[in-house]
């Protein structure tokens, strides 16, 4: 006997706007203000009205559009009703028969050796708000729970793919690169340890009979998880517990609802959750506090017209473009949009896409996780590096000397020096290549006379013998470049 | 339709409405509602296959809000009218 | 004409004369409630002392010849579903017994910029729920034309305050009748806006596609002058319409030329009272001699509106009212064993009969397995009666019908039976299913002494043909000016 892990992901993420989705309450994340982000529209009081969020909604297109789905003409609010503490309406305002788009898919790689990619298929994405947050008693002593309502009312984008994932590997691919796409398209922060990106899965097993025939194990959702580890290790718990339990139990599909268990990610399993003791009816209906929304073609788009370039075409653009290697490619598109853009100004300024791979990716990103700071917020600016770069092209300076150059540029009290810099330094430091042959013949005489043995290993067919004197050439004639000084010693010495 | 909820219907729907019903309003519930709804089934006579559905009173649609900050309540206020709070947070019976 | 039975227009006047001043007005009204109140129970509670103080207020402001508000210094009485800050607002449930609003609804933000005096909040059916305002937690208002009799409702408190002599203007809310209802009941004009044409925000939600927040006043020309007060967009309202409000109170005394009044044959004689169906007659009557034109107009659906109202009101009822579950406001049950148990004792203990039924039925419309056979079915029945008044307003300007099949029922009368209390909403409740304008003015009185009314319906946003069409008849009758002994 054999399965297949058939997965979908449930995927809620915040959208990045300044007030929430019904009310002009701050959606700036704040837990140590608890309920000071309020009003009477997300305090649910009596009386109070939702209005929507223009933002929110232009977002929301955006992020549909990203994934390749349809945004239908009209689209409506829905009331989903259940009671919780974190939810003061007692319904959630969300989309149910007629979401905002749908029908659409996300591309991932599933295949790292041979580049094989896989379309994951979107049902469906929808705008709703989120819910406060409630957090319990730890001590297991039964105290009350408590309830903060900052985060209620913030806007999400709830994304449901199609059941289309086929291992907790697939699963976490799939998650990262919605992660890197809506990052991208700067409609979120997806700052999973602030909640902004959040993952439900539902998982089953299709077994297959020796007879022939494929028997579907029980659906669970998997709740609550908040890392992309989290992800894969509760899917792959979740899977090896499904198979263990069919053939315990021998149960499918039909024999038993959809189960909701939690990650616990401690323990790292999964646990029945508790407390639901009817199967959940939502009573979803048109809120008739909102009116529905209608998208012209031409809105639909100039949304789509300002959409970015989606990371995976451009991580082939990038190999393509500037002869990168697809792993170079890779970890450039993963550092984000603007890191993307700032490695591309420095390639085009440099006219050398692989120097200015090199750099971006080694020393521009090593500063930047040593300092812990944002591309936006490094000092050399694209058009500096690319300048610096420009030099080692043009033979002006050495490779050596422009990591000289670099780290002299990051001590600089300019807090983002100029290309002018990059001059003064080498001057300063006396880095200039030096084309004035008659000194660096002189040095090279001097080193051949003081060097009697390396000279009669030489010619005697030791070619590495030379090397040793590039670098005592190179000590007497600062920003000699190395090759001249070997083709003078070589002739030198024949 | 039938002419009266079953004690099990009417349960069912209280348990979905969190109302905590006495003996005596589930029977009364289960004949008041009966009766009103097969009052109501004289909309079975309409055909209405090809009716849209009027959710609301009026048609309009695409009313938006700006992305603007509005001042939010004091923490205070926000709690002012709750049953239980310890300054900072609503409070209510362990949920776990 | 005494202060207590004067109308705003007429204490505006004396005002501005210098005649009287907006303390003494205030004053006699909280007089009047004092004297009277004990019997009719028409206020849960009374802000006496600020509403001095801002009588006196505009009294200095007017001395000094400051601007001063559409209706300055004129007492208004608020129904107790309308938040306002400083003073609870209830709803007349248990539930809300506490509860005090941190802010202004829309209407009372209006209120206070026109210099109006808020001297109190009114009873009403709890939650709105109700057409006699029995069902209110606290107390039962009894109509002042016989307090035997049922003041109507929901908005009974504001009807009763206004026919009683305790306030010249009042508010209601109307999401089946609720405003016109009562009005007919107490001997007042009540008028329902187009559904938009008031902003909801702050009116607590009963069925949230139906209510709409409209004026009780002695005559026409009041109500048209509470209405432009407190109409126009709210951005805090979706659904509120972004149309220019005419100035009601300027055209009003000019006549409508060949005005078409449509009126509705056989409808629901078996159950119409004499009295009613006599008093609709002489209308009609009136509209002819003033050379209006009386054109038969047919809307087959509107028998279905009973049922369709009790699916969608009780539907969107049930989802407004989930969030009174002890948590972040409202009533908390004192016993529990847990979270769950706790909602649903806390909801069980607060809130009344008529309100449970309510809930109960929309959340049985709404479930699984029931939604397309009652909510869907009850959406689409409801375009349907849309559909009959726009092809009925094609052939004539206004439609006069009863406002209730009888007139004022004792109290006690229909509390044991609701389908036969809902059933009297039957000319009341296809104006909030269509969105339309509709008001009741005082066009009769029965042989036991008891008000009786006649409502108007208009096209959306007609609310100027609608009040000069009442203003034509009230001009031509004597009904708005009897006042209860
Ligand atoms: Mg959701
Ligand atoms: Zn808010």
């Amino acid at each position: 006997m054999d399965y297949t892990v058939i997965i979908g992901l449930e995927v809620h993420v915040q959208l990045q706007t300044r007030t929430k989705l019904f009310c002009g309450c701050s959606t700036r994340f704040n837990p140590d203000h608890p309920n000071t982000q309020t009003c009477p529209v997300c305090l649910g009081l009596p009386g109070a009205l939702p209005v929507l969020n223009r933002e929110a909604f232009h977002l929301g297109m955006k992020t549909g559009l990203a994934i390749n789905c349809e945004i239908p003409s009209f689209t409506k609010w829905d009331r989903k009703q259940y009671y919780y503490p974190d939810l003061p309406k007692a319904y959630q305002i969300s989309q149910y028969d007629l979401p905002m788009s749908q029908n659409g898919w996300l591309e991932i790689e599933i295949d790292p050796e041979t580049r094989e990619t896989k379309k994951i298929g979107i049902i469906r994405a929808h705008l709703e708000e989120d819910a406060g947050k409630n957090s319990h008693d730890e001590s297991g002593r039964g105290h009350d729970s408590k309830v903060d309502l900052n985060r209620c009312g913030t806007p999400l984008i709830e994304i449901v793919s199609e059941p289309d994932l086929r291992s907790a590997r697939e699963a976490r691919t799939y998650l990262e690169e919605l992660k890197l796409l809506l990052t991208y398209i700067d409609v979120s922060d997806c700052n999973m340890q602030e909640g902004s990106l959040r993952c439900d899965a539902n998982v089953n097993l299709h077994i297959q009979q020796e007879n022939g025939e494929t028997i579907p194990t029980p659906i669970v959702e998997i709740k609550n998880l908040n890392s992309f580890r989290g992800v894969e290790q509760a899917i792959e718990f979740e899977v090896q517990r499904q198979w263990e339990a069919w053939q315990e139990t021998r149960l499918s599909l039909h024999d038993v609802p959809k189960e909701t268990r939690g990650w616990d990610a401690d323990r790292g399993i999964t646990l029945e959750q508790r407390g639901k003791e009817e199967a959940a009816d939502y009573r979803y209906f048109p809120d008739p506090d909102l009116a529905p929304v209608t998208v012209t073609d031409a809105e639909r788009d100039k949304v789509s017209s300002e959409l970015c370039e989606r990371p995976a075409l451009r991580r082939n653009r990038l190999e393509k473009e500037y002869q990168l290697s697809a792993y170079d490619a890779a970890v450039i598109i993963d550092q984000g949009l603007a890191f993307a853009d700032y490695f591309e100004q420095v390639a085009k300024g440099c006219q050398n896409g692989k120097q200015a791979a090199n750099w971006v990716t080694q020393d521009v990103l090593r500063e930047l996780k040593e300092g812990g700071l944002e591309i936006s917020a490094f000092s050399i600016k694209p058009e500096v590096l690319a300048a610096l770069l420009e030099k080692v092209e043009s033979n002006e300076i050495t490779t050596k000397s422009a990591r000289t150059v670099f780290q002299e540029l990051l001590k600089s009290e300019e807090a983002a020096p100029g290309v002018e810099s990059i001059q003064s330094i080498i001057e300063d430091k006396g880095l200039a290549m030096v084309s004035d042959t008659g000194a660096l013949e002189a040095a090279v005489q001097t080193v051949v006379a003081k060097n009697e043995k390396a000279v009669a290993d030489f010619q005697s067919g030791k070619q590495a013998a030379v090397g040793a004197l590039i670098g005592q050439v190179m000590r007497e004639v600062k920003g000699a470049d190395p090759k001249v000084v070997r083709e003078l010693l070589i002739k030198k010495m024949s | 339709m039938s002419t009266q909820l079953t004690q099990d219907e009417v349960l069912k729907v209280a348990s979905l409405s969190r109302l905590k019903l006495s003996e005596k309003e589930v029977t009364a519930l289960g004949e008041q509602m009966g009766s009103v709804l097969k009052y109501i089934a004289m909309l079975d006579e309409l055909d209405t296959s090809d009716i849209e559905p009027m959710a609301h009173a009026i048609e309009i649609s695409n009313v938006f809000r700006d992305d603007q900050l509005q001042e939010s309540l004091p923490r205070d206020q926000a709690l002012s009218n709750a049953p239980q709070t310890d300054g900072n947070y609503f409070l209510v019976p362990a949920i776990l | 004409m005494s202060i207590t039975s004067a109308t705003a227009s007429e204490l505006l006047a004396k005002m501005n004369a210098g005649e009287v001043s907006s303390e003494e007005i205030t004053a006699a009204c909280l007089a009047e409630i004092a004297r009277r109140d004990e019997s009719i129970n028409a206020f849960l509670s009374l802000q006496g002392e600020t509403a001095l103080q801002t009588a006196r207020e505009v009294d200095r402001k007017r001395k000094a010849g400051e601007p001063l508000g559409k209706l300055a210094g004129i007492p208004v009485a608020l129904k107790d579903n309308i938040c306002a800050t400083g003073t609870t607002t209830t709803c007349a449930s248990r539930m809300l017994e506490a509860f005090t609003p941190p802010y202004d609804a829309h209407i009372v933000e209006r209120l206070r910029a026109a210099d109006a005096v808020l001297i109190g909040k009114t009873n009403l059916d709890e939650f709105a729920m109700g057409s006699s305002t029995e069902n209110s937690a606290f107390k039962i208002t009894a109509n002042p034309w016989n307090t035997k009799c049922a003041a109507g409702g929901s908005s009974g408190g504001s009807a009763a305050a206004v026919s009683a002599g305790f306030a010249p203007l009042a508010l209601g809310s109307d999401t089946g009748g609720s405003i016109r209802q009562p009005a007919s009941f107490c001997g007042v004009v009540g008028l329902k806006p187009t559904y938009g044409r008031v902003s909801r925000y702050g009116l607590v939600a009963f069925a949230s596609s139906l209510d709409q927040i409209g004026p009780f006043a002695r005559d026409i020309t009041d109500a048209a002058l509470l209405l432009e007060t407190i109409a126009g967009k709210d951005q805090r309202d979706t659904t509120s319409l972004d149309a220019a409000v005419p100035r009601y109170t300027e055209n009003l005394e000019q006549p409508l030329k060949n005005l078409k009044v449509g009126y509705i044959e056989h409808l629901h004689e078996e159950g119409l009272h004499e009295d009613v169906q006599k008093a609709t007659q002489q209308a009609l009557d009136v509209y002819q001699s003033l050379g209006a034109e009386l054109i038969p107009v047919e809307l087959p659906h509107a028998r279905y509106c009973v049922a369709t109202y009790y699916i969608i009101a009780p539907s969107e009822a049930s989802s407004n009212l989930a969030r009174y579950d002890g948590v972040h406001y409202g009533y908390r049950a004192k016993q529990f064993d847990n979270m769950i148990d706790m909602y649903a004792a806390s909801r069980g203990e607060a809130f009344g009969d008529e309100v449970k039924r309510r809930i109960m039925l929309g959340t049985y419309a709404l479930s699984s397995g029931y939604y397309d056979a009652y909510y869907l079915k009850a959406l689409k029945v409801r375009r349907l009666i849309r559909n009959d008044f726009e092809q009925a307003f094609q052939k004539v300007d206004i439609i006069a019908s009863p406002v209730t099949p009888t007139p004022a029922f004792e109290i006690g009368e229909l509390t044991d039976d609701p389908l036969a209390m809902y059933l009297a909403d039957i000319f009341t409740t296809s104006a909030n299913l269509s969105g339309i304008p509709g008001v009741s003015v005082p066009a009769g009185m029965s042989q036991n002494k008891l008000p009786i009314g006649l409502q108007l319906l208009a096209p959306p946003l007609e609310e100027e043909r609608l009040l000069r069409a009442a203003r034509m008849f009230e001009r031509e009758t004597d009904w708005h000016l009897k006042r209860p002994e």
